[in-house]
């Protein structure tokens, strides 16, 4: 079976149907890039796949659990899929360091002192050893969700799901973010990316998926499609983004 | 009559002992008041639909009618339907419990929903049940938002108080008034019966401007 699965996966908000029968297999170590237009569903795939969002349809199952399956399934998803936002959502009345800390100490049940010495080595990880005594507030954008991006991966996730990570940051903010996800993809870690940036796509991608209208319109890999859409929208959406 | 300031000092002590009354009432109906507006609150908030109807019933019910109305249903209305005598103080702590809680529900359930859904979904994405995210993460940002209007229901609160005088509760409104039977010096009393108040409700406004200011809102 594969690592995430979606059989067949619906997703309405009441009447809107955002997606429709989705079949999607992602295997461990993939980085699988999403793009495609606004309101295609891009940001839904991504929130279904830790039960952000509940499925209507169809079903869909990560490292062997259902998210459908209950609360404590779901949390136990959650655990395994460490998500990071447009807007980075760090805790403002935590220092950088207690926001990585929080949760392991919660959800993987460290002790204070053993979740902040594992914090502090994933702030070193992510280039910002000297900052975790400041808070968000304190903290660029680029800080910020390089901050986020180490609190995901606090609790040990075996997949890391990215929701248009760069999209809140000034151009010469986005490498610094870009930088720590290649480098986390360049350890195998397996991926879900929403993002415009092709050049992240190209060079690490391993799959790039092109979404219209709540439907899988193009999978393939990144470096055949960019440079040759199949597709006539995506083509088009391309010469939009670059 | 002439107005003589100077006989004022004469009713301090009785007016102290009004204001201890009135303290008394506010301090225990408040506590009482933010716990139950707490739980009603966050029953609003995140309750399901039977939870959420029960504690918007409570509060609809307690904000459309006066508060003295509320304390005479307690006082009178009760024993005479279910066999419960209270005294008038109970009666009164009550009644502020039972008032204060339905507004501060209200101010409980507009802090925690102010607070950014992002910051809940950033908790329940590391795997934290909700019930942590509510403790930990938008518990004390909503708290820092709280400050300031539950201060304001404090001190309406306390105000309020002076209409226990419907039944017959020892407070400083009251006090005023047994004064006022005994000598008729109406200019002196009032006045020196709205400086303890105003000093009671400036002290409170002066204590939560330092919390306010101790705490950053975020
Ligand atoms: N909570 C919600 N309630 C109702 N409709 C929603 C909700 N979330 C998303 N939608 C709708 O679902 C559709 C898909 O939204 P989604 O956020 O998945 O798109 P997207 O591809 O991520 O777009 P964008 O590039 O703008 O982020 C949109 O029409 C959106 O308005
Ligand atoms: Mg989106």
């Amino acid at each position: 079976m594969s690592f995430i699965e979606f059989k067949n996966t619906s997703k309405s908000f009441g009447p809107l149907q955002v997606l429709t029968e989705v079949d999607l297999s992602i295997e461990q170590g993939e980085v699988v890039v999403l793009i495609g237009p606004s309101g295609s569903g891009k940001s839904t795939l991504l929130r279904c796949i830790n039960g952000l969002e509940m499925i209507t349809g169809g079903d869909l199952i990560v490292d062997g659990l259902s998210v459908t399956a209950g609360k404590k399934t779901l949390r136990e998803i959650r655990k395994e899929a460490g998500m990071v936002f447009q807007q980075f959502n760090l805790f403002p009345q935590m220092t950088a360091l207690q926001n990585v800390a929080l949760g392991p100490r919660k959800v993987r049940g460290l002790s204070r002192t053993e979740a902040e010495t594992q914090a502090q080595e994933l702030l070193d990880k992510v280039g910002l050893s000297d900052k975790g005594g400041h808070y968000p507030s304190e903290l660029s954008g680029g800080q910020q969700q390089r901050v986020a991006i180490a609190r995901a991966l606090a609790v040990k996730p075996k997949v890391m799901l990215f929701d248009e990570p760069t999209s809140a940051l000034d151009p010469e903010l986005k490498q610094e973010v870009l930088n720590v996800m290649l480098q986390l993809a360049k350890e195998g870690m397996t991926m879900v990316v929403v993002t415009h940036e092709m050049s992240f796509a190209k060079q690490v991608g391993t799959r790039l998926i092109f979404m219209e209208h709540g439907k899988i319109a193009v999978d393939d890999d990144p470096r055949r499609v960019i440079d040759t859409p199949p597709n006539p929208r995506m083509k088009d959406f391309l010469s939009h983004v670059e | 009559m002439q107005v003589d300031w100077s006989i004022m000092i004469d009713f301090i002590p009785q007016l102290l002992a009004g204001a201890k009354v009135t303290i008394y009432i506010t301090v225990l109906g408040l506590i009482g008041g933010i716990i139950l507006g707490v739980i009603a609150g966050l029953m609003r908030a995140y309750g399901g639909k039977i939870l959420n109807a029960i504690a918007f019933t409570y509060i609809e019910l307690i904000r459309g009618t006066p508060i003295v109305v509320q304390v005479m249903f307690l006082y009178f209305a009760l024993p005479v339907l279910a066999d419960i005598r209270i005294d008038p103080m109970s009666a009164a702590v009550l009644a502020i419990v039972v008032n204060a809680g339905a507004y501060i529900a209200e101010i409980v359930r507009g802090a925690f929903l102010s607070i950014h859904k992002g910051l809940t979904e950033a908790g329940l994405a590391i795997g934290m049940p909700h019930w942590q995210v509510l403790l930990y993460i938008v518990g004390p940002l909503a708290f820092r938002r709280l400050i300031p209007p539950l201060g304001n229901q404090f001190i309406v609160s306390l105000k309020d108080t002076s209409l226990f005088i419907v039944i017959g509760v020892g407070e400083l409104t009251r006090t005023g008034q047994e004064i006022m039977a005994a000598n008729f010096r109406a200019v002196e009393i009032w006045t020196a019966v709205a400086i303890c108040y105003l000093i009671m409700t400036g002290t409170m406004t002066i204590a939560l401007r330092a919390i306010e200011k101790r705490m950053r809102i975020l």
